[in-house]
Formats: C-alpha cells, sequence, structure tokens
C-alpha cells in the first residue's frame, strides 16, 4: 500500500502523534513522509530515523506558518498527482482540520480519531470511539485515497534509528490567493499537553471544599468559589510537577472558574488515555469518565466512598484531599528521588 | 451582516449510551442541542448584536430536531430552517458538510457561517473545515476570539501551543471552543416567539442538489469492553501512612 503520513509540527518541533502515525504507516509497507514547513529540513531527517522511506518536502517560506487553506492545497495538489492509497494524519487540531480538507478536495471521506486499524484487501477497516468513547464504531471508506487520522497515544512510538536515511524529494508549495495570514501566536502555559502525557493529575470540584481557605474580602459567593477553586488546584499541580504529569480537571472545575478550559477532561473537553490518571476530588460524572475510562491506571482521591470515580480505579482513597494528597507528594518526591 | 448557524441535535451528555442488538439507544435521555454548537449560536448572535443584520439557524433532521432549531430561535436567532429528506440517512461528514453547504447558498449572500467544534455523538469534528472548503471561504477553526472590521476578520484560535492569531476575510467559516464564552440562556419573550416561529423545511429537490453519496460506512457498532477492575481501597494510618503505601503500590506498577 503506498502510504503517506503527515507529520504535524509547530516551527520544528514534530508533535509525538507523528511519529506513532509513521509506526502504523510502516505495518503496510513503505512510508512516504510529509513534511511542510519553512527551514524544516533537519524534520525530514527525524522522519527518515523514525521509519519514513521517502519524505515530500515542501520547503516554502508561504508554508512558515501553518494555515489551513495553503496546507491543504499543497497535500491535495501532491496527492492528486502521485496518487497514495493511504493517507495517515496525527488527530491533532491541524490533522484533523487538513485530513476534512484534503479529503473534500480528492472526493473522499475521513475516518477520524482512529485507535485501531485492520487491512482487509486493499481497504483498510478502522475502530474510533464515538459519543467520547461510550460507544466503539468500526468504519470503512468505499472510495480512494483511504484517509485516516490516528488517536495520540493509541500506538506505539517507533524507535528512532539514528543516522537511517532515505530518498528526500523536494517538492513546491502549492500557490494560490490564500486569504488567510498569521499575525502571532500566544503562547499556552506550556507543560505537558493532556492528549500527550503519559500521567495525568486532575482536579475536580472537590479540590475546592478545604475549610482553612479564607478568601480576600469584596468577593461575591461564585468569586470566592473560584478563589478557593485556584488554590485548592496547588495540591494537582505539585503532584503534577513531582510525576513530570500535566495537570486536568473535571467540568465542574473549569466551570467554576479553577482552571481554564485547556485543562478540561472528558466529553467536552479533552479525551485522554495516559498510564497514569490520578483523580482529586473528582466523582466521576459520566461526561468526565467517558472523557478518561480507558487510562491503564486509575488513582482516585475523594471523600464519599460511593463516588462512581471508584468504579474505575485500581487504587483508591476515602479521605481527605488536603491531608492525604500533600503526603502523596512527599512521599513520592523522596521514593523517586526528587 | 448575513450570519449563518448549523446546529445539531444529541443525546444529552449525561445520557448513558449503549448499543443493544445493533442499534444506539440513551434510554431516556433528552435529545439536546449539541453544546458545542451553543457556543456557535452565541458567537452569530454577539457578531448580529456588534454589526447588525441577521442570524438563521439551519439543521439536518426529522421533525422532531425542529426543538433545536427552536432552541435557537430563543436564544435570539431570526429564523431557523429544516433541512429534511428520506435520502439523508447514514451521512458521512463530507455528506453532511455538502448538505449545509447547499442550504448556505440557498440562504443566499451570506457573511459568516458558524459551526459547533464537533458533535458530539459522532464526535468527527470534520464538517466546519469541510463546509468551508465546498464553499471555498477560509475556515477560522477553533476560535476563542472574533472581531471583524469591514470585511477583515481578526480572530484567535486555540492549537496544541498556545493560540494562533490569524486574520483572514469574508464570507468565512468559523468553529468555536469553550473559551469564546459562556453561551446565553433562553429568555422568556424568546421562548415564547420560538414556539410560535413557522419553521420551513427544505428538500433535496429545494437545495437543487442530488442525494449527496457517502462513502464512509460503519458496519458495527460496539460497547466498549467493560473494565475489569476492583477498586483496592488504601485504608489504615494517618493519612502519610496511607500516602506512603499508595506510592509504594504506584512504583511497584511501574507506570510512573
Amino acid at each position: 500500500m503506498n502510504t503517506w503520513v503527515f507529520i504535524d509540527h509547530f516551527k520544528g518541533n514534530a508533535l509525538p502523534s507523528s511519529w506513532e502515525a509513521v509506526g502504523v504507516g510502516k505495518t503496510f509497507g513503505n512510508v512516504t513522509a510529509l513534511v511542510l514547513g519553512s527551514g524544516i529540513e533537519g524534520l525530514a531527517k527525524t522522519a527518515f530515523e523514525y521509519g519514513a522511506d521517502e519524505v515530500l518536502l515542501a520547503d516554502d517560506a508561504t508554508l512558515a506558518d501553518y494555515r489551513a487553506e495553503a496546507f491543504a492545497t499543497t497535500v491535495s495538489k501532491l496527492a492528486a498527482e502521485r496518487t497514495p492509497d493511504l493517507l495517515l494524519f496525527p488527530t491533532t487540531t491541524r490533522g484533523r482540520e487538513l485530513a476534512g480538507m484534503v479529503a473534500i478536495d480528492l472526493k473522499t471521506g475521513v475516518m477520524v480519531d482512529v485507535t485501531a486499524l485492520e487491512a482487509s484487501g486493499d481497504r483498510i477497516i478502522v475502530t474510533r470511539p464515538i459519543y467520547a468513547g461510550k460507544l466503539l464504531t468500526k468504519e470503512t471508506c468505499s472510495s480512494k485515497p483511504q484517509v485516516i487520522t490516528l488517536r495520540g497515544r493509541a500506538f506505539p512510538r517507533p524507535a528512532t534509528q539514528l543516522g537511517r536515511s532515505g530518498m528526500l524529494t523536494k517538492v513546491s508549495a502549492a500557490s494560490g490567493d490564500f486569504q488567510t495570514k498569521v499575525e502571532g501566536y500566544t503562547a499556552g502555559e506550556g507543560g505537558v499537553s493532556l492528549t500527550d502525557a503519559s500521567v495525568i493529575v486532575s482536579g475536580g470540584r472537590g479540590i475546592s471544599n478545604n475549610p482553612t481557605f479564607t478568601p480576600p474580602g469584596g468577593l461575591d459567593e461564585k468569586q470566592a468559589e473560584a478563589w478557593r477553586g485556584q488554590q485548592g488546584y496547588k495540591l494537582v499541580t505539585d503532584l503534577a510537577s513531582v510525576l513530570g504529569a500535566a495537570a486536568g480537571a473535571s467540568r465542574a472545575a473549569v466551570d467554576a472558574g479553577y482552571v481554564p478550559y485547556v485543562h478540561q477532561v472528558g466529553q467536552t473537553g479533552k479525551v485522554v488515555a495516559p498510564d497514569v490518571y490520578i483523580a482529586l476530588g473528582i466523582s466521576g460524572a459520566i461526561q468526565h469518565l467517558a472523557g478518561m475510562r480507558t487510562s491503564k491506571v486509575i488513582v482516585a482521591v475523594n471523600k464519599d466512598p460511593e463516588a462512581p470515580i471508584f468504579k474505575l480505579a485500581r487504587y483508591g482513597v476515602v479521605g481527605d484531599l488536603f491531608q492525604v494528597v500533600p503526603a502523596l507528594t512527599a512521599a513520592l518526591k523522596k521514593k523517586m528521588g526528587k | 451582516m448575513k450570519i449563518v448557524v448549523c446546529v445539531k441535535q444529541v443525546p444529552d451528555s449525561t445520557a448513558k449510551v449503549v448499543v443493544d442488538q445493533g442499534k444506539i439507544t440513551w434510554g431516556d435521555a433528552p435529545l439536546i442541542m449539541n453544546p458545542w454548537d451553543e457556543y456557535a449560536v452565541e458567537a452569530a448572535l454577539l457578531q448580529k448584536e456588534a454589526l447588525g443584520g441577521s442570524v438563521t439557524a439551519i439543521t439536518i433532521g426529522d421533525d422532531s430536531t425542529k426543538e433545536t432549531l427552536k432552541r435557537a430561535l430563543a436564544m435570539g436567532a431570526d429564523d431557523a430552517i429544516l433541512v429534511s429528506d428520506a435520502a439523508f440517512v447514514n451521512m458521512d461528514t463530507q455528506a453532511t458538510a455538502q448538505v449545509l453547504t447547499a442550504a448556505i447558498r440557498k440562504v443566499g449572500a451570506v457573511d459568516m457561517a458558524f459551526f459547533g467544534r464537533q458533535a458530539i455523538d459522532g464526535d468527527s469534528g470534520l464538517v466546519p473545515a469541510q463546509a468551508a472548503r465546498l464553499l471555498g471561504w477560509p475556515a477560522i477553526t477553533l476560535a476563542s476570539l472574533i472581531k471583524i472590521d469591514g470585511i477583515t476578520v481578526h480572530a484567535e484560535r486555540g492549537i496544541e501551543e498556545g493560540r494562533q492569531i490569524v486574520s483572514t476575510k469574508l464570507p468565512a467559516v468559523f468553529s468555536l471552543t469553550k473559551d469564546f464564552g459562556e453561551p446565553r440562556y433562553p429568555s422568556f419573550m424568546g421562548i415564547r416567539k420560538a414556539s410560535r416561529a413557522e419553521i420551513p423545511t427544505w428538500s433535496l429537490a429545494e437545495l437543487g442538489i442530488p442525494a449527496p453519496v457517502s462513502v464512509i460506512s460503519w458496519p458495527e457498532i460496539m460497547n466498549p469492553p467493560v473494565r475489569e477492575v476492583t477498586c483496592e481501597f488504601i485504608t489504615g494510618g494517618n493519612p502519610e501512612e496511607i500516602a506512603e503505601t499508595l506510592a509504594d503500590k504506584l512504583l511497584a506498577e511501574k507506570v510512573l
């Protein structure tokens, strides 16, 4: 199968799910990596080390910043000329958007956010979660090329082979009157991203319930609640920093103003599947559980022994967060030699 | 400013969704406007309030989905259109985008089309970008901020690394993230107006397009494997001892 993999990157730093996609592509034979950007020849080299056999490199100033129209037109033009059978994208914000647009250009469909796949003749049958993972569906596409986006962390990252090389083919960026201009960026909070994290520590409503928190005067009830939650969230970030983990939150915690929306895990937030998910003060509403239920080891600390989160948890502590969590952070810090 | 907002009716996010004899069921959970689409309606209304014009809500579905259009009307949309046809079965995202695109064209002279970032049933998140591509308009997906100056759009959009600040020209397609701002509740007057609204139905013939062909099929829908796990509760001793035991168990799992 002639398989292409789109390498998603930001200023030359590839998102890890791009390499996972190269690994998936290799199971169907040789892989051609698509590397689009400006001054990103180094990324082509890395793609070979992760297993790409060929790299189509569009290194052009007009591709310096991701713009959906310019990127989609370039990918579609290359695909129309060179007719791959299978186009793989990581399910990142850029990957998902591009897959959708390229599929329109090539008059085909997209199977999105796939967690498993198998070849059946010249077709691929995929498995993907729907309803935030409450259900799974098998899908197949009757048209060519088959376009698939792969969920991050659903597939292993291939080992690199230093110095491995392949065929580098320089291609040109599609020209066109693209209306969208990129004016700049504002950085996120940094830290580990939820979808790439192998460990996540999350906080829920319970993190605001510390009776020793006394909000400053002049706040209304809602502001005081948000203030208490923001203070309590330090339990989450302290433990996360010891573990090198990403910091998550329940919808209730986000809606109450403890933390910004980027931290939300669940049906209307991010769907995650880390190796370890530590839920602090999260009772486990069905929308939250849908977003983290495939985590390998779930740990829950909650004062309510009946909290639904314990039904998914491998380890549970029924108790006071504000005593147990600092002690846990200290114990792990000592034992992990940090 | 002529504004369209595309909405979808879905089972409530608290619904327990299961497959029973090959069919998806959600018990007696209510059907609601897709939560992401509420942000799209809010964004559309804010633009109308800032710039003047009208907001038209569009959905694809059967007669029962008029309830979701009524929700959009109650929030403040000026009119609503149901796009419905017996040919609309098991549509994939590109087929859905084709139908919505045809409806947007039929509304005519649309400046801005708003979408939620994805629907919480199919979770594809492809339709906004695909509709933009079919319309030949720029797509500002995952927008958290939109400012219009004449026909120039200034926007911020969420990406993995933070926010991307972009500008583009109308007409354009937008999808919204939750950062955009809380959607409003329907007003009492809005609910009264919506309950009396006559919602026209457009069929394929009225859209003037052939039946869209879906290329994605889903031969099997399954309940996820049951998670076989019994929670081991760590008890006994003071919080420090509990923490010590839990830390040892976690380290023994070799996952940290």
